[in-house]
């Protein structure tokens, strides 16, 4: 199929703001007799707030306002709170004060008296797995989506390896799964390894710290926020709120980066909104960085073990593997379930058996982060290929290649499908332009103490969703109206989706307006803008929705012209027959006509299976246009993939530990490429926080007292310029996917976790085949591990420096 | 039960206060670090996140607002001032210009670049009382009074620089003065001058290419 807009380059509409300052994030829009908030946070891990004593704070001069848990909606355990007075963890909001000025807030919160009960508290899941060990909460100890909050305890016998650093694997899992016969898979193994693994917590810290200002007016919540998604957080808010979406305007046009952490709607956002409607006044809350560490979420932390058998060429036979998560107290996000389904279909093991607990721990509330357990599991498994190819002598990258997915792979324990996947075109394309061959050879250089490590790693994620709805309008100008709930990440992708629209309406780029932003320009019901999903999921619908518009262009002309709607093809934004294109009817006409036409063609009569968020949306527009406006209906028989490989080149000092990265090529298989550009900016920032993935981010929490310890962006060290290469490098397969309509797949998240794979198979390649079992690799790390020293962690310890 | 705890937020027992004040996230210690730098004239006891959103918002905690007068992209502005006040504060809070972005609050990160004479300032940790006559450049002031976009910004739209753009201007600005200083950077230079901006999207490497299209057109 031949495209005249997917595929190209364009300017996105959004890039302009961002290059002048023009561009409003949530804390840039100033009202009326705005005043500001400021929440105070526990400072215990885990706590009962016993007396509140704010009339000191309150008696302050400019001081308008208190708002505890006791004024906002309770939340059910173990979701978070918006307020508590049971914080669970050092930074949980408490309460929020609002004065006329922030200064004055500020001030205010040191004039609070808090008493607080202290209460035992657990820092490393294990802990909280013991016998006698305690809760993150009062109510339970283990909970994620899909898992109900309950108290799971092993019994003492099952810690018997522990004291020998293994994690053990009887304890009772809430999740297990197992396809084939892993017990035969082990015994045809050529060779079977047996290692327990940690790979940490790590926070998101978006640049733009989630800040929002509220207020009512007429009845209505006004909501400035910063998000990934768009209309997909309204009902979660309006939860939070305890009012109908109907009631809310909300208003994020720009997202000063999320990575899982800002794709739906989070508790402090209701904060000012409440205030508000206390006080009577508009109110920002503005988040520090601090605050941004305490609830701006990070990556659930793993202790795992894993048995995995290869057969004599490599091929991996068995895997058994079991996953302990660390969630923060809340749930998190089940990255422990998508862990198994990585492995599964990554490597494709001929049998598989697949246990996990996710336990609460009292550190911040763990969430998505881009490519999340899939991306832990990589930094797991991609060692254990290379130490298998070593062992089995056997080419490094033709190990992955080998046990690589194809069309017609399963995964799972329910053993899904794929629409398509060509990974192993994607290592040979990638191998190519890295020079595999070549740069192998210079393993092992050495310069003085420094010494040439490559490594090539895989990551992969789920890549898109179906069934929402597209909404697009052609208003009597002529122009062309695409109305996209997305949200806007910052991967332009929003836009690149929009342009399908466009191509299916062969209608000029120039001549089309996105509108966005805000629920005010009657948006539809779309997905949230996270799981590497919107490319393939918002092409769908706005799909949809083109050919809706498109055949009541064709009927119109038909109608107007005589003729019947097959005669007619669309061009230059006009519909014309195609016998005789001077016979045509322009989209401006078409809409103008379409409203006197009434019914289905301006809106006024919808589709049944709208969602009603669209509908509503749909029913503001009637009469305004030619309206398309349809459910994404079309077929879907399998899982979407995203699939990565990233090949690094690095050159790593022996006596310091560090190591400079020379070169990075990344290669990805996600369909076609629809954005080059913007798919050129998303492998290698993925691969830019993949190195800090693998080498530099971690929590610290000191497990005596449950505090901190590198809460700042300086201690959290997510890479800088200098901590990557100044070049890098990218290729994609570009073969179509068969369940979409431009074939395109998403690819937010594996480029990330592929680029920290690669990065420690190279530190270990550096070392000549030493291997951590433990992420991040920190310079210490390998300092010890070049001189021969012990680590100074315990195997399987959490949360260290 | 075990005894209550009386907790003072403002005390010692300050959640995060595990290191040096400047780097843990407490908010105290950068009140610490701040009634430091004023240290003389400023009435103790507030200062904290520093501003009124009106300028007649009054003064409750004692602190003197004073009437200076900032060049900003080419202007003279007349501003009251707070003591404790940042350049960053005064841009975003009482001249409009929110174009100069918050991310760390802290000399962090670089969000908050601005030019101060043509040399990159983090705007965070500059106090405007300590700005005087200079002259301070922030991403509003590059655009031309047609709305014709600086050569630069047009490079980083052209290159696709930005991801999420939340450090967009502070890249730029810190791009505006390693061009004025050293036309013709090569790509290493760039990336050195840059490294006080963080891109928690990672955009470096095309970040790297406007800079070097921008340096072919300046």
């Amino acid at each position: 199929m031949a495209f005249k807009l997917i595929g190209e380059n364009f300017i996105p509409p959004d890039l302009h703001g961002k290059v002048t300052g023009k561009a409003k994030y949530a804390e840039d829009f100033r009202v009326e007799g705005m005043v500001f908030c400021k929440m105070l946070g526990s400072p215990m891990p885990n706590a009962r707030v016993v007396r509140i004593d704010a009339s000191e704070a309150l008696a302050m001069e400019g001081v308008v306002g208190i708002l505890t848990a006791d004024d906002v909606p309770e939340m059910p355990s173990p979701q978070q709170p918006i307020l508590t007075n049971r914080p669970t963890y050092v930074g949980e909001p408490i309460l929020a004060i609002a004065a006329v000025d922030e200064t004055t807030a500020a001030d205010a919160l040191d004039r609070i008296r808090l008493e607080l009960e202290p209460l035992p508290f657990v820092i490393d899941p294990l802990d909280s797995l013991k016998p006698s060990g305690p809760n993150a909460r009062d109510d339970g100890n283990v909970a994620n989506m899909g898992i109900p909050l309950q108290e799971l305890k092993w019994g003492s016998t099952d810690f018997s390896e522990l004291a020998d650093g293994r994690l053990p694997m009887d304890g009772q899992p809430v999740l297990d799964w197992t396809y084939g016969d892993i017990e035969r898979g082990f015994a045809d193994a050529a060779i079977v390894y047996d290692e327990t693994f940690v790979t940490a917590s790590n926070a998101h810290h978006s640049m733009e710290p989630r800040s929002t200002l509220s207020y009512w007016e007429n009845g209505k919540c006004f909501v400035y926020g910063s998000t990934q998604s768009q209309t997909f957080i309204m009902p979660m808010l309006a939860g939070y709120l305890g009012i109908d979406v109907a009631d809310i305007v909300y208003i994020s046009e720009y997202c000063g980066g999320g990575f899982g952490s800002k794709g739906v709607a989070y508790p402090s956002m209701a904060v000012p909104a409440h205030m508000s409607k206390k006080i009577g006044r508009p109110v920002m809350l503005r988040i520090t960085r601090a605050e941004e560490y305490f609830i701006g979420s990070n990556r659930g932390g793993f202790q795992g073990r894993i048995k995995i058998g290869f057969g004599k060429g490599g091929k991996v036979s068995a895997v058994d593997l079991y996953v302990v998560q660390s969630c923060g107290p809340n749930g998190g996000f089940p990255d422990f379930d998508s862990a198994g389904h990585a492995v599964s279909l990554c490597y494709q093991p001929a049998a598989m058996r697949y246990r996990a607990v996710p336990v609460l721990t009292n550190t911040p509330p763990g969430g998505a982060q881009r490519g999340p357990g899939q991306n832990q599991i990589a930094m797991v498994m991609e060692p254990l290929l290379d130490r298998a190819a070593r062992d089995l002598g056997v080419d490094r990258l033709a190990i992955r290649r080998l046990n690589s997915p194809k069309n017609d792979s399963l995964f799972g324990g329910e053993q899904h499908g794929v629409t398509s996947a060509y990974q192993d075109e994607g290592l040979g394309k990638g191998a190519e332009r890295f020079g595999w061959a070549d740069k192998l050879r210079r393993s092992g250089e050495r310069n003085g103490s420094k010494v040439i490590g490559i490594g090539v790693g895989q990551a992969y994620h789920e890549a898109g969703a179906a069934g929402f709805d597209g909404l697009v309008r052609i208003a009597p100008d002529g122009r062309l109206h695409i109305h996209t709930g997305i949200g806007n990440l910052g991967t332009y992708s929003y836009a690149a989706t929009s342009r399908v629209v466009a191509e299916v309406l062969q209608c000029d780029w120039e001549r089309c307006v996105i509108e966005r932003g805000d629920s005010r320009k009657h948006l539809p019901w779309n997905f949230g803008q996270f799981g590497s999903n919107t490319s393939f999921t918002m092409s769908r619908s706005n799909h949809a929705a083109a050919v809706d518009a498109r055949n009541k262009l064709l009927e119109i002309a038909a109608d107007m012209l005589g003729g019947s709607p097959e005669d007619f093809e669309l061009g230059d934004e006009t519909v014309f027959a195609k016998a005789e294109p001077r016979r045509n009817v322009s989209f401006a006409a078409a809409a103008r006509r379409a409203v006197e036409l009434g019914g289905r063609y301006d809106g006024h009569e919808l589709p049944e299976d709208l969602n009603p968020i669209t509908r509503a949306s749909a029913v503001a527009l009637a009469g305004t246009g030619l309206v398309g406006v349809a459910k994404d209906n079309y077929p879907i028989s399998a899982t979407p993939v995203a699939l990565a490989a990233g090949f690094i080149m690095i050159e790593l000092d022996l006596e310091t530990g560090v190591y400079e990265i020379l070169e990075y090529n990344g290669a990805i298989d996600c369909g076609t490429v629809i954005h080059p550009l913007s798919l050129a900016n998303q492998v290698k920032g993925g691969a830019v926080m993949g190195i800090g993935l693998g080498g530099l981010e971690r929590l610290v929490y000191d497990p005596q007292n449950g505090l901190p310890a590198n809460v700042g962006l300086y201690q959290s060290k997510p890479p800088s310029y200098l901590d990557v290469p100044s070049h890098m490098g990218w290729d994609a397969v570009g073969i179509a996917d068969p369940q979409n309509p431009v074939g395109v797949r998403g690819m937010g998240e594996p480029v990330m976790g592929c680029a920290a794979s690669a990065l420690i198979c190279a530190i270990s390649d550096a070392l000549g085949g030493h291997y951590f079992n433990r992420t991040p690799i920190t310079c210490e790390m390998i300092v010890n591990a070049a001189s021969g020293r012990p680590q100074p962690h315990r195997p399987l310890q959490v949360f260290t420096f | 039960m075990k005894d209550p705890v009386q907790y003072v937020p403002g005390g010692p027992a300050e959640p995060g206060a595990t290191g040096s004040p400047l780097l843990t996230g407490a908010r105290a210690s950068r009140r610490a670090f701040i009634k430091g730098v004023i240290a003389s004239g400023a009435v103790a006891g507030s200062a904290g996140f520093l501003f009124g959103c009106s300028q007649n918002a009054g003064v409750p905690m004692g602190g003197v607002e004073r009437l200076v007068s900032l060049n900003v992209n080419g202007r003279v502005r007349r501003v009251d001032v707070l003591p404790w006040e940042t350049l960053a504060m005064t841009l975003r809070y009482k001249l409009s210009l929110t174009g100069t972005k918050l991310a760390c609050d802290r000399g962090e990160c670089g969000a908050c670049t601005v030019l101060v004479d043509g040399v990159p300032h983090y705007s965070c940790s500059t106090l405007t009382h300590s700005v005087g006559s200079r002259s301070v450049l922030t991403i509003e002031g590059l655009e031309g009074p047609d709305g014709r976009l600086h050569p630069i910004q047009q490079a980083f739209i052209d290159e696709l620089g930005p991801q999420c753009g939340f450090c967009t201007p502070g890249q730029i600005m810190s791009t505006v003065a390693l061009l004025q200083k050293n036309p013709r950077p090569t790509r290493d230079e760039a990336r050195r001058a840059l490294s006080g901006n963080l891109c928690r999207c990672g955009a470096y490497d095309h970040y790297l290419n406007s800079v070097m299209r921008a340096a072919e057109v300046v």
